[in-house]
């Protein structure tokens, strides 16, 4: 317990000045002062036009839109994620590893390609649109399709981040559950799930706000419609090419100030769900 | 086949004034935690050491800042008379082996061995004959090619030791070395370090919190505790002469008993001892001491009228016999005796005893101190590996 | 009382083989549940990532192979798709290197060392993650555009950044800044610095215990970090996208090639570009699923130290397998 102390305290290790150094001046140059450009830019703007501009009516079905979107398709990927992360852990079945490697795809593959894929899929003349218009649902070029291609795009998230819990779970637990004669489902929800709880919280928070930002995929599924189609990011890239640089700053700022806010929240989540999966 | 150690430069040669180390008053904070208090003692040059101590209690940092893994907040190391403080560790020459080892993985046995050789840019002919050496010195033939996820236990620590000794170092340190392997090859473990230490008589230090180990292989024991220097002696002083009633509790299976001393007698209820066979008396007329008795320091008889305790249990453990009486107006008591023992004749839960106490230590009892706790039933410390 | 029959009982509740399960006479261990729960779980993850992952992938091939072979041929050499295959090799070639270089020493001095402000610089390396790809091609538009804060001073003297090469570099550096130390950190926090200390001790310089030590210790790591840093940068497209102006054959890169295509209804020549995408892609999954065996001390770590926030790399989970040492190191104590 004592080298756990003295091992954070050690400054005898070179290299301290020289690698904070050349991380601290390329983040600055790269990514704070850029950062700083835009506040400042949306800071020029007094208080209503900044309102006028991040706060227009098209602007706030945006926000709706984009959030209201990433939320069902986080919550999707919760309830798929956490039984494709179950079913990788638990069973052995024919096919199991390149699904293993398969899960990653959604990060790997280039958003625009996403984009286009997901879109010829689902418009009307589409494999899977077809029998979908027959029905009476259209996805792509609707809200249904953003959340579609969202629901793709967050996919590994929740399955990375409970698959190590489930991974480290011993089956004591389990066990003394079945011995205290527990069925096999209230074992699950009651000893198993609480257990993946945090994993799972931290899961969907990623799955969100990776949605939240998303472009690629869905300037080509979603139709880009001003109040019904239209995403924030989508909005911003609209305002720029129109020149209205402090209008897309604006609006840009309120998407940074959210994901400033799930940044903090997901190391607070980390850091809960690593402690409770320490104790565990 | 000798291997000629800490060949001072001219440099050194210089300020050499004792050869050996010298720790003066050090010190180590880790924010509000004192890790090392006030620390001071010297080994001359060729003594096998161990720094002994339960966990935590700072053995580790002190070995750390000697190699300058750490930087001590105050006081200062002496290597062969030179003042080492401002040295980063490679220049300190000293070979350090960690607790697990800290081999490097991606390496065979003989580049780790030939590691410390090769990063000062020593020939290949030469780094080649200097790894033989070491390789027959430590029995490590046929392993040569060998990575580290490909060895034992005991064959790691080996390569460690050689790796460590390969540059020559004037002072060897290890951190609790054999704290990773097994019981059995802890043992045989202990043999090589120490007929490793006859053979090349580099001055070593190593940590360890197990007493046995510390008395089986060292010329002098530290014992240390809270980050302070408990007690700096040889195995046997600090058996026959614990200078705290910390070093008296730690070393050995010990009973405390609160109790007075008064007109040549050292009194516990009903129990008496006589002064003479209490050491560290304090003087005065009526002084509360506690009383520190090891359990193999006791006499039982069965008495059969009076007697002043009776036997509660008796626990045979192997080749010992355990045996708790209950002292009148005082507290329980342990002893200890050999299986066959004459004096456990007659002795069952029950019977009445006479004791006699062969040795005691009085430690005077600071006015407030809170009450020793009655019994002290423990198996000597071993190791808890 | 667990059966026999299932592989690999070590501690865990592993791991039951379906048609195991589904033997009548072996009793069912408490820790498992019914044979046709675990099918139909199987079921519904497979029908899942089926729709989500597989099916998509078909339509990548299914639509670049439609017009045949010639066309596809003629859709990947045509002189803008070979500008554009030229302009994302390079725009990588700058990237990779800065970004791997900036990823060790950031990696170093936080798995390496304490100091004050720590978690924020762990928060400021993960934001770029965290910033929607339009923002951040934004904030160069900002920067350097016409009406940005250099904009005038640049055109002054006659320097193009935005709408042009410089631009797309740096959008790209900034997506994908935290690739490599992300990847990185938990590894080396996971290994402690006890080799770096015995080889200092053994009286090796700072830099001849990271050529010989560090680096090698966490060579897959490493690799890997590199791989996933290079898909990224060659497949980013909402950054470069804003930054770009899509100038045909100049400031085009793959993927806006393929929207460019796609917009034009030229369907199957963009499908056949995204094949190019797609088999990056799959090269870089392959890549991932072999390095994943040989960095388990990566994934161990992960384990053990969820600590590292965010996004776009979602965290891998890694098969705890032997910690394989190195094969090609072969001469013995003199090899340098």
């Amino acid at each position: 317990m004592f080298d756990d102390v003295t091992r954070k305290r050690r400054r005898v290790l070179p290299g301290f000045g020289l690698t904070l150094g050349v991380t601290l001046l390329y983040l600055s140059l790269l990514v704070l002062l850029p950062l700083a450009g835009l506040v400042l830019k949306a800071a020029s703007l007094s208080w209503a036009e900044f309102r006028a501009a991040a706060a227009t009516p098209r602007a706030l079905a945006a926000y709706r839109l984009s959030f209201g979107a990433s939320f069902v398709a986080a919550l999707v990927n919760a309830v798929f994620g956490l039984v494709v992360a179950w079913v990788l852990v638990r069973y052995r079945f024919p096919g199991r590893r390149l699904v293993e490697a398969l899960v990653d795809l959604p990060f790997a593959l280039p958003t625009a390609v996403a984009g286009i894929t997901l879109t010829t899929l689902l418009a009307r003349n589409g494999w899977l649109g077809k029998p979908l218009h027959a029905l009476g649902v259209d996805v792509a070029f609707t809200p249904l399709g953003i959340v579609v291609a969202l629901t793709f795009i967050g996919l590994p998230f929740v399955v990375r981040t409970v698959q190590p819990v489930l991974e480290e779970m011993e089956p004591d637990m389990e066990e003394a559950s079945a011995c205290l004669g527990a069925s096999r489902w209230r074992t699950l929800t009651a000893v198993v799930l609480p257990q993946l709880g945090p994993a799972l919280l931290t899961g969907f928070t990623l799955a969100f706000a990776r949605a939240t930002g998303e472009y690629g995929s869905i300037v080509f599924i979603s139709g880009n419609m001003p109040m019904r189609t239209e995403i924030a990011p989508l909005l911003i890239a609209t305002k720029l090419e129109e020149y209205d640089y402090a209008g897309a700053a604006a609006v840009a700022t309120v998407m940074l100030g959210v994901s400033f806010v799930l940044l903090l929240a997901i190391g607070r989540l980390q850091r809960w769900s690593g402690a409770t999966h320490r104790a565990a | 086949m000798g291997i000629v150690i800490s060949r001072p430069g001219r440099a050194e040669r210089a300020v050499s004034a004792a050869p050996g180390i010298r720790v003066e008053r050090l010190t180590k904070r880790f924010g509000a935690f004192t890790a090392v208090d006030d620390v001071s003692f010297d080994i001359p040059a060729g003594e096998l050491v161990a720094m002994l101590g339960p966990s935590g209690g700072g053995k580790s940092t002190i070995l750390r800042i000697i190699a300058g893994l750490e930087q001590a907040d105050g006081g200062s190391v002496w290597l062969d008379g030179l003042g080492v403080d401002h040295l980063p560790p490679r220049e300190r020459r000293v070979g350090f082996v960690f607790q697990h080892y800290a081999l490097f993985r991606h390496m065979t046995v003989e580049e780790n061995i030939g590691y410390a050789l090769r990063v000062r840019r020593v020939g290949c002919a030469e780094r080649r004959e200097r790894v033989a050496e070491l390789v027959a010195l430590m029995g490590l033939h046929g392993l040569e090619r060998r990575y580290p996820s490909q060895l034992s236990g005991g064959q790691r620590q080996r390569v460690a030791l050689a790796r460590s000794l390969a540059a020559r170092p004037r002072l060897l340190l290890l951190d609790e070395p054999f704290a990773a392997v097994d019981a059995r090859v802890r043992e045989e473990l202990r043999h090589w370090l120490r007929r490793l230490h006859d053979e090349v008589h580099v001055t070593s230090i190593f940590v360890t919190h197990d007493q046995e180990e510390a008395f089986a292989l060292a010329d002098r024991v530290l014992l240390i505790h809270d980050g302070r220097l408990e007690q700096d002696g040889s195995p046997l002083e600090i058996l026959d002469d614990p200078a705290t009633e910390f070093v008296a509790r730690f070393i050995g299976d010990v009973n405390v008993l609160d109790g007075v001393v008064r007109a040549g007698e050292a009194t516990v209820g009903a129990l008496r001892v006589p002064v003479a066979r209490v050491t560290a008396v304090p003087p005065g007329e009526r002084v509360p001491v506690r009383l520190v008795i090891r359990s193999y320091d006791l006499k039982f008889w069965r008495a059969e009228d009076g007697g002043v305790a009776t036997v509660r249990r008796v626990i045979t453990l192997g080749d010992r016999v355990r045996v708790e009486a209950m002292v009148d107006q005082a507290g329980p008591l342990f002893a200890q005796f050999p299986r066959r023992s004459s004096l456990l004749h007659g002795v069952a839960p029950g019977v009445r005893i006479g004791i006699e106490v062969t040795a005691a230590r009085a430690y005077p009892l600071a006015p407030g101190a809170r009450p020793a706790v009655p019994v002290q039933h423990r198996e000597p410390r071993r190791t808890f590996a | 009382m667990s059966t026999p029959t299932l592989p690999g009982l070590r501690r865990r509740p592993q791991a039951t083989t379906a048609a195991a399960r589904a033997r009548p006479s072996a009793p069912r261990p408490a820790t498992t549940e019914p044979a046709p729960v675990c099918w139909a779980l199987i079921a519904v993850a497979l029908a899942f990532l089926g729709g989500f992952l597989i099916l998509p992938l078909a339509v990548v091939v299914a639509e670049a192979a439609r017009a045949g072979w010639g066309a596809y041929l003629a859709a990947i050499t045509e002189p803008d798709a070979a500008a554009a295959v030229r302009l994302t090799l390079l725009t990588a070639a700058i990237v990779v290197p800065l970004n791997l270089v900036f990823g060790v020493a950031a990696a170093w001095a936080i798995a390496r060392f304490e100091f004050v402000g720590k978690n924020v610089l762990v928060t400021l390396i993960d934001l770029p993650l965290a910033v929607s790809p339009v923002i951040s091609g934004l904030l160069f538009v900002l920067m350097f555009g016409l009406n940005g804060w250099l904009g005038p001073w640049l055109e002054a003297h006659g320097v193009e950044i935005v709408f042009a090469v410089p631009g797309i570099v740096l959008a790209t550096l900034f997506v994908t800044v935290p690739l490599v130390a992300r990847e990185l950190i938990p590894v080396m926090q996971a290994q402690g610095a006890a080799e770096e200390e015995a080889s200092l001790v053994l009286g090796a310089t700072g830099w001849q215990t990271f050529w010989h030590v560090t680096l090698p210790n966490v060579r897959w790591g490493l690799l890997y970090g590199v791989i996933v840093l290079n898909a990224r940068a060659m497949g980013e497209f909402g950054a470069v996208s804003v930054v770009s102006g899509h100038i045909r054959g100049l400031t085009n890169t793959v993927p806006l090639h393929v929207e460019i295509l796609y917009n034009e209804y030229r369907s199957a020549a963009a499908f056949a570009v995204a094949s190019l995408l797609m088999a990056l892609a799959l090269l870089t999954l392959a890549a991932g699923a072999l390095l994943d065996r040989r960095r388990s001390a990566a994934a161990d770590a992960r384990a053990a130290a969820p600590g590292a926030p965010l996004t776009a790399t979602p965290p891998r989970a890694g098969s705890a397998s032997s910690r394989r040492p190195a094969s090609a190191s072969g001469p013995g104590a003199c090899a340098d």
